[in-house]
């Protein structure tokens, strides 16, 4: 062996050793046990009546047939820093597994650091798609714990930002699925009509995204001059467009082959896993907690939960598209009954006085100051708060030990569960399915890895 | 063929500035999108803050075929050896955009879990600030790097090994002077 | 007041004062059969699975009859079905904290436990595969310990480092 093959081999074995995951590493089948193996084969479920037929497991197959291969966590699949192991026999996958971690932000523990005001900007970078249903989890969580009633009018605005924020998050998704089966079109529409509900955040929050806009005690603002306008030509511009989508899309041969029939899961499969939002309804299960245990004045707009039948691609493609359909006419009664009133409570715990008495009043002067630096101090005691994000049910468990910074706060995020049923989703398909598989499981690595 | 038909049909310059101009027009970014920057990485590749009209909306999905490394979100402890990875994959002249604060400096996040700074593991070039940028911030980054390619003076620093604003012979730390920060506007 | 079915262990203490839900605290012992006696009772799914860190807040508020312990194992339950949601709180231990894993009853609980584990060091016995999910698999240390500093760097004004 000459020299320079020497050092390629050692060079490799020091670029491997840098980002491989040791022990996690998939690895060929005769040095996996039994159980690992099964393990490894989605059938993660031992509950009575689901357990995979272990006849169906091959054993004994020729190791030269199978290939290992890596997928990310730099790839073309526009979902983030998720990394894939895969074992292929030619173009099928026969088992796979997850690594994830490559986003980690130490968000849980930056959370301990801040206070209760500061908090939400924590969150809010998160699910990076939906940040104000990251930030309504929180606040909804830490108003539990102080016992503090939200006006009316806040609450309407927070509800309507917050469908906003869906149907954005939804366009992201139809645009970077679009763009993973295969039409760059859509990812230029949906991106392009996300752009008029991103102007709107901006007029009001003033950031496109993390917008640091609902806070516990309301939202940081009033809604702008004009926003009726504003609202109406976005849900009228949208609603418009998704039957564009159905054009390019929804009928489309191509697309449906793709996505008909294409990993599909059953309800109980999908209960076992844990997995929330629109991967457990396509599959049949009606749950959403807007619908089954309202937050906000959901219980006041009439809307439908929509719900598929064979837990395929198709039918969670199906799911999203009208998903936008629904917020917008959610947004549009938003539009009809929003209520006057306080955009904040005026409880004096919470809210800083007006910027204007700050100038005129010591005692405001030093309110605002106590409030913006040490924060307020929230009760003793423990809540766990729930909402229904794009992805799930997005949970907020925070530990308050009376201090004006959280002890422990914790986010259920919805994405690190569903990543649970991907390998479940990827097995018996072909490569290119697993980019359809991963893009309609729709997992945000920010949430994922927090 | 007389010379008099050969009177407006061709143009000279120097090789250098046809190879800066080419450098510049067609800059084809790697796809590094890590978080929230990623995002709005996309929506200024998108229809309304349009980067084809500098050549770059081809996202290359492979590091050997790309210039440009726009490191898009906060990169964590167990990113960093994959960042660098990529980083080395690239051919040269490659640039790195450090876009967001996280990957300009930490952000927001001074913890255990994150690098405080991507120049702690590649050379950055341009740095946008912004949580996230919005595109238009993007773009002045990457006009920024444009005019510096276009005047050579990236190159030329690359070459000397140290910032060229810096007075080689005075070891006091003096502040940076923000370059090209105008283009196309009168001084 | 929730009741417990037939099936679940004696003696296990709920408590309605906690903030919000119904908190159930049953020792480590009683734990496994806690949640399998709430899973045939309706709760179909675990919502989340988390790890508590009371080094600094010990003396926390808890009924009559816990064991207060530094580490502790909060579970959400959610059943569909009666639209409830239930949490139990186990005490896990002081330095070497193990419980039961719930992989056998809700195999979601995988990735949430080798959370846990991850960021505090608490065992689950009968957990497949307990390593790292979110730090490096070399990593040293349990970082979201209260005895963990944070790792904030003083930020140093540095002009830029040479290229390369």
């Amino acid at each position: 062996m000459s020299d320079t093959t020497i050092r390629t081999a050692e060079r490799i074995e020091l670029l491997i050793a840098d980002t491989s995951e040791g022990a996690q590493e998939l690895k060929h089948r005769n040095v996996t046990g039994r159980d690992e193996l099964g393990r490894e084969l989605g059938s993660v479920l031992r509950i009575d009546g689901l357990t995979l037929d272990p006849n169906s497991i091959d054993f004994d197959r020729n190791d030269d047939e199978t290939m290992i291969i890596n997928m990310g966590p730099s790839h073309p699949s526009t979902h983030g820093v998720l990394r894939i192991m895969l074992e292929l026999d030619g173009e099928f996958v026969l088992r796979s597994k997850t690594v994830i971690g490559y986003l980690h932000t130490g968000m849980e523990k930056t959370g301990e650091a801040l206070s209760y005001v500061q908090g939400g900007t924590n969150v809010t970078r998160m699910d990076y798609l939906s940040p104000v249903i990251n930030e309504l989890s929180y606040s909804l969580a830490v108003e539990k714990l102080l016992g503090i009633e939200v006006p009316e009018r806040a609450t309407w605005i927070r509800m309507m930002m917050s469908e906003l924020n869906r149907i954005s998050s939804h366009l992201v998704w139809m645009a970077t699925n679009g763009m993973d089966v295969g039409s760059t079109s859509m990812m230029i529409y949906g991106l392009r009509e996300r752009e008029l509900i991103l102007a709107f955040f901006e007029k009001t929050a003033g950031l496109r995204m993390n917008l640091n806009y609902v806070r516990p005690g309301g939202v940081a603002a009033d809604l702008p001059d004009g926003w009726q306008d504003d609202v109406q030509v976005i849900c009228d511009t949208i609603y418009a467009r998704t039957f564009e989508y159905d054009t390019l899309l929804t009928g489309q041969p191509i697309f449906r082959q793709r996505m008909i029939g294409v990993a599909p899961i059953s309800a109980e499969e999908a209960l076992a896993l844990g997995v929330t939002g629109p991967l457990l309804r396509s599959t049949g299960v009606a749950w959403d907690l807007r619908r089954t245990m309202p937050y906000l004045a959901y219980d006041k707009v009439d809307f439908d939960v929509i719900v598929g039948t064979y837990g395929d691609n198709f039918d969670r493609y199906a799911i999203r598209l009208n998903e936008i359909r629904e917020s917008i006419r959610i947004v549009r009664q938003c539009l009809e009954m929003m209520p006057s009133g306080d955009y904040r409570s005026q409880d004096p715990k919470v809210t800083p006085p007006p910027r204007a008495r700050i100038n005129e009043s010591m005692e405001a002067l030093i309110h605002h100051f106590k409030l913006f630096t040490e924060g307020f101090h929230v009760p003793v005691g423990e809540v766990y708060s729930a909402v229904e994000s794009p992805r799930g049910e997005l949970g907020c468990y925070i530990v308050s030990d009376g201090g004006p910074k959280p002890y422990r706060i914790h986010v259920r995020a919805p994405s690190f569960v569903n990543l649970q049923a991907v390998p479940l989703l990827m097995r018996g398909g072909s490569v290119s399915d697993t980019i359809t598989v991963i893009s309609t499981v729709d997992p945000v690595m920010g949430e994922v890895d927090r | 063929m007389a010379l008099e038909d050969l009177q407006h049909n061709f143009l000279t310059g120097q090789i250098e500035d046809l190879v800066r101009w080419a450098r510049r027009a067609s800059v084809w970014p790697a796809s590094f999108g890590l978080a929230c920057c990623a995002i709005e990485m996309m929506a200024a590749g998108a229809a309304d803050f349009d980067l084809s009209r500098f050549g770059m909306e081809v996202f290359r999905n492979s590091p050997r075929q790309a210039d440009l490394m726009i490191v898009a979100g906060r990169v964590s402890q167990k990113m960093a050896p994959v960042l660098r990875q990529v980083y080395d994959q690239m051919m040269e002249p490659k640039w790195v955009i450090s876009m967001g604060v996280c990957a300009s400096s930490g952000g927001m996040f001074n913890n255990y879990a994150i690098v405080q700074g991507v120049d702690q593991i590649v050379p950055v070039d341009v740095y946008a600030p912004g949580c996230p940028p919005s595109p238009e911030t993007l773009m002045h980054a990457i006009l920024t790097l444009h005019e510096q390619i276009r005047t050579g003076e990236i190159m030329k620093r690359r070459a000397e090994g140290r910032p060229t604003h810096i007075e080689a012979s005075n070891n006091l730390w003096t502040p940076e002077v923000p370059v090209a920060v105008r283009i196309g506007t009168p001084k | 007041m929730i009741s417990l079915s037939a099936d679940a262990p004696a003696d296990v203490i709920t408590s309605e004062a906690m903030a919000t839900d119904i908190a159930c605290f049953p020792t480590p012992s009683q734990y496994l059969k806690l949640v399998e006696s709430f899973k045939n009772d309706g709760f179909e799914m675990c919502v989340d699975l988390c790890g508590v860190d009371y080094l600094e807040h010990f003396d926390r508020p808890l009924p009559e009859g816990v064991v207060a312990t530094r580490f502790e194992v909060v579970v959400n339950l959610l059943s569909l079905s009666k639209k409830r949601r239930v949490r139990i709180r186990v005490q896990a231990g002081n330095d070497h904290a193990e419980v039961d894993s719930l992989f056998s009853v809700y195999p979601g609980t995988e990735a949430m436990e080798r959370e846990a584990f991850d960021f505090f060091g608490i065992l689950f016995a009968g957990h497949p595969e307990l390593t790292r999910i979110l730090m490096p698999e070399d990593w040293e240390g349990h970082p979201l310990r209260k005895d963990y500093g944070i790792g904030k760097v003083p930020v140093q004004f540095k002009h830029a480092p040479g290229p390369r």
